[in-house]
C-alpha cells in the first residue's frame, strides 16, 4: 500500500547571483496516516525547506509530493501550516483569526451557527476560549502559538506541518504546549510534520525522527523509531533508560557525525 | 468612566484636550496646569512673539498699497469679511422674502398665474469661497485617491507593474500645478463641452489639476504599504487560499492602512496647496481667486485682507491634517503606533 504521505526524491535549487544553489538533493520520505514525524538538524541544513515544499509555498526543482493519492503543487488548507512567529493577522482578534481559516475553508459546508461551534471547539482544544476576544498583541508569545495551532487545526488538514512552533517559546512555556500538543494528538490523532532544532522536543512527541545532514545539499542523514508508549509524561520519560538512549542517539548524529560546519 | 474619556481622547486626535478633562475631573492639579502649560503655553507664548515681530516688522514696509498691514489690521479686515458675509446672507434672505410675498400676492389673485422664481445672485463672499475652495479641493483629493490607491495596491503586489508605472511616477511627481494648469483648461474645453453644465469649468479645471498634483504621494506610500507585507501574512493567505479579493480584503488592505493614510494625508496637504494656485489661474471662485481679485483689486484694505486669506488657508490645512490623522487613528488597527 502506498504511504499516506509520500516525498518522493525531491530536489531543489534556488537562483543566486553566483549561479544556482543546491538546497536540498533527493529527501525521500514516507509518512503513515496518523504519524508525528520530526525534522531535526542544524540551523541551514534546509529543514525549513522541505517543509515548504510539502506546504506547497516552494516547488521543487526534481521530485515531487504526494498526499493521499494526489500530487502537491500549490498551497492549500489540507496541508495546513503552524508558522515559527505565529503569523496572526494583528488587525484580527484571536477568535477572528481562527474564524477567518474557517470561513475560507468550510464557508460552502457549514452555516454560520456550525462554524462559530468549531471555531470555538478549536480554540476551546488550545485552552484559549477565554482570549476569544483578545487581538493578538495583547496575548503573550506562547498563547499566540496556541491561536496559530488552532488555526491550523480548524482547517481539519490531512497533515498538519509546524514550522518550529516553539522555537521562540521560553522553556516553561515551550513544555506547556508541548503537553497541549500531545493532549491534542491523542485525541485526534493527526499526521504532523513537525521541524525543531530541540532533541528533547523531537524525541518527546515524534513517532519518528528524521534527522538531516548539513547543506548544501542537505539530505536525509538517519532516521529514527521512537518506540516509547504513549501517553508520555516528560517527568517519568526522564529516568527511563529508552529515552535517554534516543536523546543520545540524536544528539550524536547532531554533534558527532554531522557537526555544524560553522561550529567545527 | 474616566479612563474610557481619556483613551477615546488619545486615540481619536484629541489629546491635546487631556490635561483640561483631567484638570476639571480634580485630579492632581499642579502637574495637570504644568502639563496645560507645556502643551498650550508654549505655543500660545511663541505665537503672540510671532505677532509682535510681525507688528514691528510690518511698519517698516512701504508699499504701493500703503503700510504692509500688522495683525490688528487684519484683524479688522477679518471682521470687516465676516461682516460682508452676515450682509449678503441678510440681503439674500430679504430677497427672498420678498420674492415669496410677490408670488403669493399674485397667485391669491389669479391661482392659475404663472410665478417666476429666480435664484439669488448676490456676490461671493469669503466664506462662500473657503466653501468652494473646500469642495474644490475635495472632489480633486477623492479622483486621485480613486485611482491612486488601486494603482498603489497593483503596484505593490507586482513587480512587473510597479517597474512599469514607476518611471511615469517619478517624472510627473514634481511637476507644478502651474505647468499642468494650461493643459488641463485645454482639455477640459475642449471635452466638456455642455450647454447646461452641471459644473462650471473652472472647478473642473481646478479639481483636476489638484488630482494630478496629489496622486503621487499617495500611490508612492501604498505602493510601499503594501509590498512590505509581511511575507509571513502572504503564506498565510496562501494556505488558506484566499481569494483575490479576500486576499486585499482580509490581509494587504488592513496590513498597509497605516502607509496608505500617510499617503493620503501628505496628498491632502498638497492638494491644499495646489488648489490655491490653481484657482488662481483657472479664476475659480474659492480661495484662490479671492487672493488674486484682492491682489488686482489693489485698494488700502487689499493686503490686509490677503492676509486673512492666507491664515485661513493656512487654518483649514490643518484642521484638514488634523482630521485626517484621526480617522487613520480611527481605522488603524495598531492602537499603540505613534502617529503625529
Amino acid at each position: 500500500m502506498a504511504a499516506y504521505l509520500s516525498i518522493e526524491q525531491v530536489s531543489i535549487e534556488f537562483p543566486t547571483p553566483n549561479g544556482p544553489f543546491k538546497a536540498l538533493e533527493d529527501v525521500s520520505l514516507k509518512i503513515d496516516k496518523g504519524e508525528f514525524v520530526s525534522l531535526i538538524g542544524h540551523s541551514g541544513c534546509g529543514k525549513s525547506t522541505v517543509l515548504n515544499i510539502v506546504a506547497g509555498l516552494h516547488q521543487a526543482t526534481r521530485g515531487g509530493v504526494i498526499l493521499d493519492g494526489k500530487e502537491v503543487n500549490s498551497p492549500g488548507a489540507e496541508r495546513a501550516v503552524v508558522f515559527q512567529n505565529h503569523s496572526l493577522l494583528p488587525w484580527l482578534s484571536c477568535y477572528d483569526n481562527v474564524r477567518l481559516a474557517v470561513d475560507t475553508v468550510f464557508g460552502k459546508t457549514m452555516d454560520k451557527q456550525e462554524r462559530h461551534d468549531w471555531t470555538m471547539h478549536n480554540l476551546k482544544l488550545v485552552h484559549m476560549e477565554h482570549a476569544a476576544r483578545k487581538r493578538p498583541n495583547e496575548i503573550s508569545g506562547g498563547m499566540k502559538q496556541r491561536i496559530g495551532i488552532a488555526r491550523a487545526l480548524a482547517m481539519k488538514p490531512k497533515v498538519l506541518l509546524m514550522d518550529e512552533p516553539f522555537g521562540a517559546l521560553d522553556a516553561l512555556t515551550r513544555a506547556h504546549l508541548q503537553d497541549s500538543l500531545m493532549e491534542i494528538q491523542t485525541d485526534l490523532n493527526n499526521t504532523v510534520i513537525m521541524i525543531t532544532h530541540d532533541v528533547d522536543e523531537a524525541v518527546l512527541l515524534s513517532d519518528r525522527i528524521v534527522m538531516m545532514t548539513n547543506g548544501p545539499a542537505a539530505t536525509i542523514g538517519e532516521v529514527l523509531h521512537v518506540d516509547l508508549a504513549r501517553p508520555r509524561e516528560r517527568l517519568e520519560l526522564a529516568d527511563q533508560a529508552d529515552y535517554n538512549h534516543y536523546r543520545a542517539e540524536v544528539l550524536t548524529f547532531l554533534h558527532k557525525r554531522h557537526k555544524h560546519p560553522a561550529a567545527a | 468612566m474616566t479612563t474610557r474619556i481619556l483613551s477615546f481622547m488619545e486615540s481619536y486626535g484629541l489629546s491635546w484636550f487631556v490635561p483640561f478633562f483631567k484638570l476639571f475631573s480634580g485630579k492632581d492639579p499642579v502637574n495637570q496646569l504644568k502639563a496645560i502649560f507645556a502643551s498650550i503655553g508654549v505655543p500660545v507664548l511663541a505665537f503672540l512673539a510671532f505677532l509682535l515681530l510681525w507688528d514691528l516688522g510690518a511698519k517698516q514696509v512701504e508699499t504701493s498699497l500703503g503700510t504692509l498691514p500688522g495683525p490688528a489690521q487684519v484683524m479688522e479686515q477679518a471682521e470687516n469679511l465676516w461682516a460682508e458675509h452676515k450682509a449678503e446672507l441678510a440681503k439674500e434672505d430679504a430677497f427672498y422674502a420678498r420674492q415669496q410675498i410677490r408670488n403669493d400676492a399674485k397667485l391669491a389673485k389669479d391661482p392659475t398665474a404663472e410665478v417666476k422664481w429666480r435664484t439669488y445672485n448676490g456676490r461671493a463672499t469669503f466664506i462662500d469661497q473657503i466653501f468652494t475652495s473646500l469642495i474644490t479641493v475635495f472632489v480633486g483629493f477623492l479622483i486621485a485617491s480613486a485611482i491612486a490607491i488601486p494603482l498603489g495596491i497593483l503596484c505593490g503586489l507586482n513587480q512587473t507593474v510597479y517597474s512599469a508605472v514607476n518611471p511615469l511616477i517619478q517624472i510627473f511627481k514634481p511637476v507644478s500645478p502651474l505647468a499642468w494648469l494650461p493643459i488641463v483648461t485645454m482639455v477640459v474645453s475642449a471635452v466638456y463641452v455642455s450647454n447646461d453644465p452641471a459644473f462650471p469649468k473652472s472647478f473642473i479645471t481646478s479639481a483636476i489639476t489638484v488630482t494630478l498634483c496629489c496622486l503621487w504621494p499617495t500611490l508612492i506610500n501604498t505602493a510601499v504599504g503594501v509590498s512590505s507585507i509581511d511575507k509571513d501574512l502572504i503564506n498565510v493567505s496562501r494556505v488558506l487560499q484566499l481569494g483575490w479579493w479576500r486576499k486585499i480584503y482580509k490581509i494587504v488592505l488592513p496590513s498597509s492602512i497605516p502607509m496608505v493614510f500617510t499617503g493620503l494625508r501628505l496628498s491632502l496637504g498638497v492638494g491644499w496647496m495646489v488648489l490655491i494656485a490653481a484657482e488662481m489661474l483657472a479664476q475659480n471662485p474659492g480661495l484662490g481667486k479671492f487672493v488674486w481679485d484682492e491682489f488686482q483689486n489693489g485698494s488700502s484694505n487689499s493686503l490686509g485682507r490677503i492676509m486673512v486669506a492666507v491664515f485661513a488657508i493656512g487654518l483649514i490645512g490643518y484642521v484638514l491634517d488634523r482630521l485626517m490623522l484621526s480617522m487613520q487613528k480611527m481605522v488603524s488597527w495598531d492602537k499603540n503606533a505613534i502617529l503625529r
